[in-house]
């Protein structure tokens, strides 16, 4: 039977925790609005980077790349997009599971953010390189992943590349996705970002009015590592949301839960403290006719 | 006067968007100057500066490499970075060169080189905008 002290203490240390979890709800509130902000600013840049491809996809449609070129797959490359930290729900560990479903002999995993390269260590998977991304995912982070990936693939080190990232479908659900990364099977439109449906390439019948230079394989080459590039770049942006409503909904849970511990325990208290009075009065009364 | 509108976009932020009399800039061809009524044309942009003259004044960017594309009305200019002279922070760019050849002095790997070529590109774009507009 825990005396009094006892729970006065415990409900002390459960406000603690609930104090701390509060905290943190609220900063992963504010870091989710930052985050999905983040994304929507970059909504102009794909429509015309979108409108850029359609324009040169039209004019060249046999076209052939490096990146194009389809291969029987022997060994796959999969980007693993995670957190950095923990105390985000079942994020991480949804993706683990994903993640785990590859062959360990054939696929060598490329990770972003400190999870992930933690889940492939403790796994003994093998491990192609190793990348991090900020709090507010900068472009050339992006972009060095994207590059590191064409590079295995144009190599010929891997025979296709896939992504495996928390997709961000609303701020109470999100769902480990897999994409096809690499090759490249049709020029497609790029996402716009957080929430939004890809638009499919519109043909365009002016672009024939378009003069090219050097000329149209040259910019369309440049272009489509550039646009995986920028694919990379919403997909960690969109990782980056997911993180922090994640984190906001587990640490709201905790904080609930915080409270119904308190409220309980100071139910227990109150009733342990009554029945104490209770005993003592019993015992004044009983000494009293025993004196007299 | 007839002008036309220039839209700088990088994936973060849209930089520039302003209707100007004239744009300069650095193609994979070299250096061209856009008048409105332009042909339509699509090239590549070399890190380096864009001039914008509007109101008869030039106004000066610094841009990294990116596409462009350019309609009758429309300048488009899709890059991964563009600072406006008068935000260039000189110093930061000088140090951020510095860095980048000291990166490039020693041995690196492929990857890692873009990446260090890159930065150095940007803040060298960054650095000759900048003196010039002092100058």
């Amino acid at each position: 039977m825990p005396s009094t002290r006892d729970i006065r203490r415990r409900i002390k240390s459960v406000k603690n925790t609930a104090q701390i979890t509060k905290a943190m709800q609220m900063v992963a509130a504010a870091k989710m609005r930052k985050a999905q902000q983040a994304a929507l600013v970059g909504r102009p840049y794909a429509s015309l980077l979108n409108e850029v491809l359609a324009q040169a996809a039209g004019r060249y449609a046999s076209f052939d790349h490096p990146l194009m070129e389809v291969r029987e797959v022997r060994k796959r490359a999969v980007i693993l997009v995670t957190t950095d930290r923990g105390l985000c729900g079942a994020l991480n560990s949804n993706l683990f599971r994903e993640a785990a479903r590859f062959d360990k002999d054939n696929t060598v995993f490329i990770t972003v953010g400190k999870k992930a390269s933690q889940f492939i260590g403790r796994t003994r998977r093998s491990l192609a390189g190793e990348f991090y991304y900020k709090d507010n995912p900068q472009f050339a982070e992006a972009r060095a992943v994207s590059k590191f990936a064409q590079s295995l693939f144009e190599k010929g080190e891997v025979d296709a590349v896939e992504i495996l990232y928390a997709n961000y479908v609303s701020t109470l659900v999100q769902q480990p996705r897999k994409l096809s990364f690499l090759p490249l099977g049709k020029i497609e439109a790029v996402s716009a970002g957080v929430g939004a449906v890809a638009e499919t390439l519109a043909p365009r019948d002016d672009t024939n009015l378009f003069e090219f230079e050097p000329d149209e394989t040259t910019v369309l080459g440049a272009l489509l590592p550039h646009s995986l590039n920028f694919q990379v770049y919403q997909i960690l942006l969109e990782a980056r949301a997911s993180e922090h409503s994640a984190r906001m909904v587990a640490m709201k849970n905790a904080t609930d839960n915080a409270r119904q511990i308190i409220k309980d325990l100071t139910l227990e208290y109150n009733k342990l403290r009554q029945s104490n009075i209770t005993k003592e009065l019993l015992e004044i009364t009983t000494a009293q006719m025993a004196m007299g | 006067m007839a002008t036309i509108k220039l839209e700088i976009v990088t994936p973060e932020a849209i930089t520039f968007s302003e209707d100007v009399e004239m744009v300069t800039l650095t193609g994979s061809e070299g250096e061209m100057g856009i008048l409105p009524q332009h042909m339509p044309l699509m090239t590549q942009l070399q890190a380096g500066e864009v001039v914008a003259r509007k109101n008869g004044q030039n106004l000066f960017l610094a841009v990294g490499d990116g596409f462009v594309q350019v309609t009758g009305e429309r300048v488009a200019i899709l890059t991964d970075m563009a600072i406006r002279a008068e935000n260039i922070d000189e110093a930061k760019a000088e140090e951020a060169r510095k860095r980048a050849e000291a990166r490039l002095a020693e041995k690196i790997s492929e990857e890692d080189a873009a990446l260090v070529h890159a930065s150095l590109a940007h803040a060298t774009a960054q650095l000759k905008v900048k003196r010039r507009t002092h100058s």
